[in-house]
């Protein structure tokens, strides 16, 4: 290494059996270095036993969210120039979810949410009917057109308040997902889902403040499908009269 | 901790409140323009029962809209959930009811001197 080498002061929380702290490592600066390649670094160069999780490397999968100094991040598609403080960065897990080790977060309660806000396709028909005809231009088409870019990566459930306050709210990605079947006239479900999205932790405990749609990294507005259920949900209402 | 019937309860209030404040603000100015004295503005409340409806339903809005609204910063804030939150939320409820419906009577109908 030569001598004018920059590096990072890079604080990273270290936990096993709900025992955690942050440990400082410094990573050598490079170009285009992205959150992850420094996590990767000081797993292969510092620390082999720092547990995380990747797999795409290219924002498809969503299993690299991770806390960047406070905020939720993709870390394998944000780099450092673009969130470090100077030359400090603090790593930590996903907000929200409990720790299972270092930086892996567990995240079943996030998918429970999604079985909770019935965001599971009901088929209409069966295999054997021909190919339902969903054209561009559909009106549900494209009322579900950003919803389902969604991949699952929990951001947006890192970010919501609502869910650290409330831990029965079924969360921004949750009812995102229910927002793009309420839209999906395939769907034979919606009574169901409609009913499952306005129960205790529904979709009315939104308070709208768009911390979700802030940090997607694919700059989805959660909060947008949010506002459509309440509505659907305020009109299922007066029809039913219940 | 809001389900579909508080959601619409409290949306249905505020839309009862917003017409409502505007009634109330029209009057208090124009009360105090002309110079109403106290047993001016009593005498025409006393007996009136347009103004018994246009402030008890005032009352019961507000109650209605604020008691749902602390039950989501009570339980936010203080995570309080459940058989408490229903209780703090119907206490709330009671109190503006008796509180507003107490002066609400006393402008309309208790035989003034309140
Ligand atoms: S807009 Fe709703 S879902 Fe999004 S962060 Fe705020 S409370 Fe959470
Ligand atoms: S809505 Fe955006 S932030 Fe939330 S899980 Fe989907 S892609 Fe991630
Ligand atoms: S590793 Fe797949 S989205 Fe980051």
């Amino acid at each position: 290494m030569d001598k004018t080498e920059a590096f990072l002061d890079v604080s990273i929380w270290r936990e096993q059996n709900g025992d955690g702290h942050f440990e400082t490592y410094q990573v050598p600066r490079r170009a285009n270095q992205t959150i992850l390649d420094v996590v990767a670094w000081v797993q292969q160069q510092a620390d082999p036993t720092l547990s995380y999780r990747f797999a795409c490397r290219v924002g498809m999968c969503g299993s690299c969210a991770m806390m960047v100094n406070g905020a939720p991040r993709w870390t394998c598609r944000t780099h450092v120039l673009k969130v470090a403080e100077g030359a400090s960065l603090e790593i930590a897990p996903l907000r929200n979810l409990p720790v299972i080790k270092d930086l892996v977060v567990d995240m079943d309660p996030f998918f429970d949410k999604w079985v909770a806000a019935d965001a599971v396709f009901a088929p209409s028909q069966t295999r054997d009917d021909p190919m339902a005809p969903i054209t561009p231009d559909d009106t549900m088409r494209i009322a579900a057109d950003d919803a389902i870019e969604c991949i699952n990566c929990a951001v947006c459930y890192a970010a919501c308040d609502v869910v650290a306050a409330n831990p029965d709210y079924l969360g921004p990605a949750a009812l995102n997902r229910s927002w793009s079947l309420v839209n999906d006239s395939r769907d034979a479900g919606q009574a169901e889902r409609l009913q499952a999205v306005s129960a205790v932790g529904g979709c009315h405990n939104c308070h709208s403040q768009q911390g979700c749609a802030k940090f997607c990294p694919n700059e989805l507005n959660p909060t947008l499908s949010i506002s459509g259920l309440k509505r659907a949900t305020a009109k299922s209402l007066l029809r039913w009269g219940r | 901790m809001l389900t579909l019937r508080l959601y619409f309860a409290q949306r249905l209030t505020a839309l009862i409140m917003a017409p409502l404040t505007l009634g109330h603000l029209a009057v208090m100015i124009y009360a105090v323009q002309g110079g109403l004295s106290v047993a001016e503005i009593l005498a025409r409340t006393q007996g009136s029962v347009a103004w018994f409806l246009f402030y008890g339903g005032f009352v019961v809005a507000v109650a209605v809209h604020a008691a749902i609204g602390l039950r989501v910063v009570v339980s936010e804030w203080l995570g309080v959930r459940g058989i408490a939150l229903s209780v703090f939320s119907l206490v709330v409820l009671a109190t503006l009811l008796l509180l507003g419906g107490r002066a609400v009577w006393a402008v309309t109908f208790a035989g003034g001197g309140l």
